[in-house]
């Protein structure tokens, strides 16, 4: 099971270097790293970062909200990232064919870090684990923002258009 | 000057790994060494149960749970070992679903007769009709775990948080913090850490309630 998991990652890794364009519509795997980047980036990007599931309903009916928030600020410094809860395990039954089917601007990824209780505190310490959540950052302007529950487009835009005039 | 960015890169990672390391926090910490709220809900046997119940035992392991939640899934069988195991030692679960069904219908009264029996459940699955008592436990997600002390006929919540450190696959499990906490327990010790915490599925609150 695990090295059929690993053989996967390594087909998954061949097909991200041949076929680019095939990788592309699939999220990527990152690590705790990753989310280090954003949430300490030295730049002029607002990033929000949204914890979810594709099993989720609230979640799932959150997501159009940031993906249109998105669209609408194209040209501004605002990053929404999908960061999926999902299993490692339903990466290819249920991941891949909801990335497919939502058609969503926004970056998708797979957050690959099972040790729930290593990091969420470093996401916030206010954090209990539920999802959905959602971290506002920016690091250069000292914006720090965390709420877990939902959003509405109406909270969700005013809290960025709000931070992003900062 | 890739060097340097590396270098730079890796002071963030310090910084942002040392900042962020906080002591427990939040409202779990706030129950730690408080009486549990008492509660007297319908199990799907159709009994009433309450805290009063378990008055010879040493303890009890209260975990919010569901059907429908994948983490919940996740732990079915770890919860059903659990019981098996400390049952006997004093600290058997009793398992209470928060979630309005109108959510998730899977996680109807109907529906959590059907997952015990399939999953054979050896404890109580209560339903929190209200959603009060996991309001007064300020419990968030399924699953949500309360080890209970019974000092003196008063429950005593001594420990908060995940049954253990990987939902996900209980083969790669490395530490069994609720296992942990009642062996510290019955050692006469307090649980240390004695709140963790866990990815999982937002209760589910009835839409009156929401805030």
């Amino acid at each position: 099971m695990q090295l059929s998991i690993r053989w996967s990652g390594f087909f998954f890794a061949v097909a991200l270097v041949c076929c680019g364009r095939v990788a592309a519509q699939k999220p990527a795997f990152i690590h705790m790293s990753d989310v280090a980047a954003w949430d300490l980036a030295d730049n002029d990007t607002l990033y929000v970062l949204n914890f979810w599931a594709t099993w989720c309903k609230p979640c799932v009916a959150e997501m159009p909200y940031f993906d249109q928030v998105q669209k609408e600020m194209e040209g501004q410094k605002v990053k929404v990232i999908f960061i999926s809860m999902d299993f490692r395990s339903d990466y290819e039954k249920r991941l891949v064919p909801f990335v497919a089917k939502k058609k969503f601007h926004s970056q998708i990824v797979l957050l690959d870090e099972p040790k729930y209780n290593d990091w969420i505190d470093k996401v916030s310490t206010t954090w209990s684990g539920a999802i959905p959540a959602t971290l506002i950052v920016q690091h250069s302007k000292g914006i720090r923002a965390f709420h877990e529950g939902e959003y509405t487009y109406e909270t969700l835009k005013s809290q960025i258009d709000s931070l992003i005039q900062r | 000057m890739k060097k340097v960015s590396t270098v730079f890169l890796t002071v963030l990672m310090a910084l942002f790994f040392a900042g962020n390391y906080a002591v427990a926090q939040g409202v779990d910490a706030d129950l730690i060494g408080k009486e549990a709220p008492a509660f007297n809900l319908k199990n799907i046997d159709g009994k009433m149960v309450s805290l009063d119940n378990y008055k010879s035992s040493k303890g009890a392991i209260v975990i919010f749970t569901c059907n429908h939640c994948p983490y919940s899934k996740m732990y079915e069988d770890r919860i059903v070992a659990l019981d098996g195991k400390f049952k006997a030692q004093g600290y058997p679960v009793v398992a209470i679903n928060p979630n309005d069904p109108a959510t998730y219908a899977e996680d109807s009264f109907d529906q959590m007769k059907k997952r015990a029996k399939k999953k054979g459940f050896t404890f109580p699955y209560l339903v929190d009709e209200t959603q009060g008592i996991a309001k007064a436990y300020a419990a968030t997600r399924t699953p949500h775990v309360y080890l209970l002390e019974n000092a003196g006929g008063k429950f005593v919540v001594r420990y908060v948080g995940a049954i253990d450190d990987n939902a996900q696959d209980a083969k790669a499990v490395s530490s069994k913090f609720l296992e942990d906490a009642i062996a510290k327990l019955s050692a006469g010790q307090a649980p240390d850490p004695s709140q963790t915490k866990a990815v999982g599925c937002g209760i589910k609150w009835k839409a009156a309630a929401a805030n």
